[in-house]
């Protein structure tokens, strides 16, 4: 019997009429969708993989255990507010903890181009070294490669991370019903603006800081107040609308999002103006997306602006039953149009 | 932001709406111009919020779009030369040529570089000396004072390896087209307000009195469509044909004086082939014969180029307003952003790639 | 690609043709070429595009129209510098629900 792979290769359907890798592949818009769900799922084949959670969620001897892994790229690797060594293990924990699960530890590998100043690798260690306080787990493992000059870019970052699930926890991207209610711990796009900023010239009359951070100390705080709590999730490439999209596909649902309730950093939309971006679809690292029953939203919104990092926190939507499994905007002028996945990259390696 | 968020205010929005639909007695059909009038009719819902009587077809108004398939060619044929680096806006990577895009030229290995400014491309030339820097100069007359600018800057400081692939294209010969067709459905003219900026708006008048059209110099947030939509249709009403400017703040009737005294030493008038429309005489911009060292077309010597559109790509209908992108069987099935059969799919202007994105689907267009 | 937006001269460096000025669009600043509007000074409004500025701004005309459809509409504050339109908005959706 031929292997997964070589039946793969046979397909008469054609994965893609490319022959090549594009930067696109690594957008998180709908070139990636395309790829993850036409090679790596039939593939990998597992049902843990193919639930397509920001971690997968495994049980072990009666515990339930959240696994994540994220691979960091971002260029440049030093940006306001962070740099890749936070980046990695905030961005790694993020996912952790949107599964409702508390860390355990991480593991780290690091692919270093050969020139790349030992002293920028201090940087990037005290940083890992920082953010695995901060965030209260330690890295478990972990093993570094060197390649030649001119074939790393300085330096890319893997951190994979274990999790235990919360008793009575129980978040996946499908459990989105009509009804339930939509919030957003904080103001969307910060992320990318800061690392667009560091590359493209512009400057901030008040420095713009990436808002690579834990959301730990938030997701708990919603989660002793409402741990039926159904959906979170961290919106990184493709920010909110992407999130939402993956959400409501999903769960098959309809998501309608209320644009003037979506909190905006004046600066970061001023940015996406100059740079012609839509802040709806700009990465964010600290910040997570939350569904819960309509009953639980005003506790909900509450746990979550009592919180330390949370005022800004807002309600900005709802699951419906109408077109379901797309997303739908009401904007500022009180018309409506939907959000859809962009196909490929607004802002290449951003993470 | 000040200057910008006035004109997204949504009381003021239904102010203009309420003296729309107060006006608009009859069905009347305008055509707003630039790609980028297009997308914020559509980002904002100022269809669906317009009375059903007025009609919005989307025009020829994307450079990007209207960028003839043999220039994309030869764009690829240029980026793949030893020693060149190709610069150019982000939008025009993923117009798809003959065979692929920029974009998949640069995965091959081509030194494409996405530039904000055609001085960033001039600055990669200086810094690059042993390099051959092109600019792909794509655009209407919004744009061509950059490009024309940064040549000038060239020939001054005595930059040799600096060169632009020109595909300048300009509105007024386009409109006069669209107007003199036979078929033409279209009662008045939202005037792409940027190009006017620069060329000011007295090559319209011609236009208005001739095809007895009324034409609006319009701008591009929610209250400024909508202020022109609404000066249009009280000419309509009225019978009147003029040319009347609603973006006074920053458009005026002779332009930019200094912008036109560049492009007019830089730059002369030339035939263009308009992707999806075919050729238009006297309708885009080459380099004057002074400025004849700057011309990539001239130095890496290409040939005439035989191309062929793929068949079942509908973009000029789409350019000219007499289809909408939901109506092309190909929209959202064979073609979409991952897979475009035309320009308009795929650039940042283009009304499929509007359509597209903003979700609009045969059913959500209502028919209108 | 027609696009272009309203920001404030906040500096400028440079008297040859090439003028170059930092513009604050809104609290981010940027770069531009002034060689198009000479007589742009610090404190002006520009309209830019592609890194170059196009014109100026006409405060008087951009204030009459607005101050006109004010009146018509009887909306207050409308393009006033300061006014958070994001409560307006807050009221204006309270008013629909």
């Amino acid at each position: 019997m031929p292997s997964r792979i070589e039946s793969l290769l046979s397909c008469p359907v054609p994965l893609d009429d490319e022959q090549i890798v594009q930067m696109a592949h690594g957008g998180g818009g709908r070139k990636m969708a395309n790829l993850i769900e036409r090679l790596f799922l039939p593939a990998f084949d597992s049902p843990a993989l193919s639930a397509l959670g920001d971690g997968a969620v495994v049980e072990v001897g009666g515990q339930r255990l959240a696994f994540s892994t994220d691979t960091f790229v971002v260029s440049p690797p030093f940006f306001p507010g962070g740099d890749i060594g936070s980046l990695a293990i905030h961005g790694t924990a993020n996912d952790l903890a949107v599964c409702g699960a508390e860390p355990v530890g991480f593991s780290v590998g690091l692919v270093l181009e050969e020139g790349f100043a030992v002293e920028s690798l201090r940087r990037v260690v005290a940083s890992l070294a920082d953010a695995s306080v901060k965030v209260g787990a330690p890295i478990l493992t972990g093993d570094t490669k060197v390649v030649e000059r001119g074939k790393g870019d300085g330096i890319y970052i893997n951190t994979s991370g274990i999790g235990r699930v919360r008793a009575g926890v129980n978040v996946a991207p499908d459990r989105a019903a009509p009804g339930d209610v939509v919030l957003v711990s904080g103001p969307v796009g910060d992320h990318g603006i800061a690392v667009m900023a560091a590359r493209s010239g512009i400057e901030f009359e008040t420095t713009l800081l990436s808002d690579s951070a834990p959301v730990l100390p938030l997701v708990r705080a919603l989660l002793d107040a409402v741990p039926d709590t159904k959906v979170m999730r961290d919106p990184t490439r493709g920010g909110l609308a992407t999130a939402l999209c993956e959400i409501a596909a999903a769960s098959q649902a309809g998501v309608r999002v209320d644009e003037t309730a979506v909190p905006v950093r004046p600066e970061v939309r001023a940015a996406c103006e100059v740079l012609g971006f839509d802040p709806l679809y700009v990465a964010c690292e600290g910040r997570f997306l939350a569904i819960v029953p309509p009953a639980r939203a005003d506790a909900a919104l509450a746990a979550l602006q009592n919180a330390a990092g949370g005022t800004e926190a807002r309600r900005i939507g709802a699951v419906t039953a109408e077109d379901p499994g797309r997303v739908v905007l009401r904007t500022r002028l009180g018309s409506h149009r939907r959000l859809e996945r962009l196909s490929g990259e607004q802002l290449p390696r951003i993470c | 932001m000040r200057h910008l968020d006035e004109y997204r205010d949504p009381a003021a929005v239904r102010v203009v709406l309420r003296q729309i639909e107060a006006t608009a007695q009859h069905p009347w059909t305008i055509m707003e111009v630039c790609g980028g009038q297009t997308h914020s009719i559509l980002k904002f819902g100022l269809d669906e919020l317009l009375p059903a009587n007025i009609r919005l077809i989307h025009g020829p108004g994307c450079p990007v779009c209207v960028t003839p398939l043999e220039q994309i060619d030869r764009a690829l044929a240029i980026a793949s030369r030893p020693g060149v680096i190709l610069c150019s806006f982000g939008d025009m990577l993923r117009v798809p040529g003959s065979s692929g895009d920029l974009l998949t030229a640069k995965a091959r290995g081509a030194d494409v570089r996405i530039v904000y400014s055609p001085l960033d491309a001039l600055k990669i030339a200086s810094r690059e000396p042993d390099r051959q820097v092109v600019f792909f100069a794509v655009g209407f007359e919004t744009t061509a004072p950059a490009n024309a600018m940064a040549v000038q800057c060239a020939a001054r400081q005595g930059v040799g390896n600096f060169s632009l692939l020109m595909a300048h294209v300009l509105v007024p010969p386009a409109l006069e087209a669209l107007l003199s067709d036979p078929e033409c459905v279209i009662q008045g003219l939202l005037a792409p307000g940027h190009v006017c900026v620069v060329t000011g708006y007295r090559a319209y008048e011609p236009l208005a009195a001739h095809y007895h059209v009324p034409i609006v110099v319009t701008g591009f947030e929610p209250l400024d469509l909508l202020r022109g939509v609404l000066a249009a249709v009280r000419q309509l009403e009225r019978g009147e044909a003029r040319v009347e400017n609603q973006y006074e703040r920053v458009a005026r009737a002779d332009g930019n004086p200094a912008a036109r005294a560049v492009l007019a030493e830089v730059f002369a008038v030339s035939d263009r082939k308009w992707r999806g429309i075919g050729e238009i005489p006297a309708s885009g911009y080459a380099l004057a014969p002074a400025y004849a060292a700057f011309d990539a077309e001239r130095i890496f010597g290409l040939e005439e180029l035989a191309v062929e559109e793929p068949r079942e790509c509908l973009s000029g209908l789409v350019l000219q307003g007499r289809i909408r992108p939901t109506e092309c069987p190909q929209f959202g099935t064979r073609c979409t952003p991952e897979h475009p059969l035309g320009a308009t799919m795929v650039s940042s202007e283009g009304a499929c790639a509007a359509y597209f994105h903003y979700g609009r689907t045969a059913q959500a267009a209502g028919g209108r | 690609m027609c696009l272009a937006i309203p920001g404030k001269v906040v500096a400028i460096e440079g008297s040859d043709e090439l003028r170059m000025a930092r513009v604050d669009f809104g609290g981010v600043t940027r770069e531009a070429c002034l060689a198009y509007v000479p007589e742009a000074k610090i404190g002006d409004y520009v309209l830019v595009h592609v890194g170059f500025a196009i014109a100026t701004v006409d405060e008087q005309a951009a204030q009459e129209a607005l101050s006109l459809l004010a009146e018509v509409g009887e909306i207050e504050d409308l393009g006033k510098e300061g006014v958070d339109l994001r409560k307006e908005d807050a009221d204006l959706r309270k008013e629909e629900t």
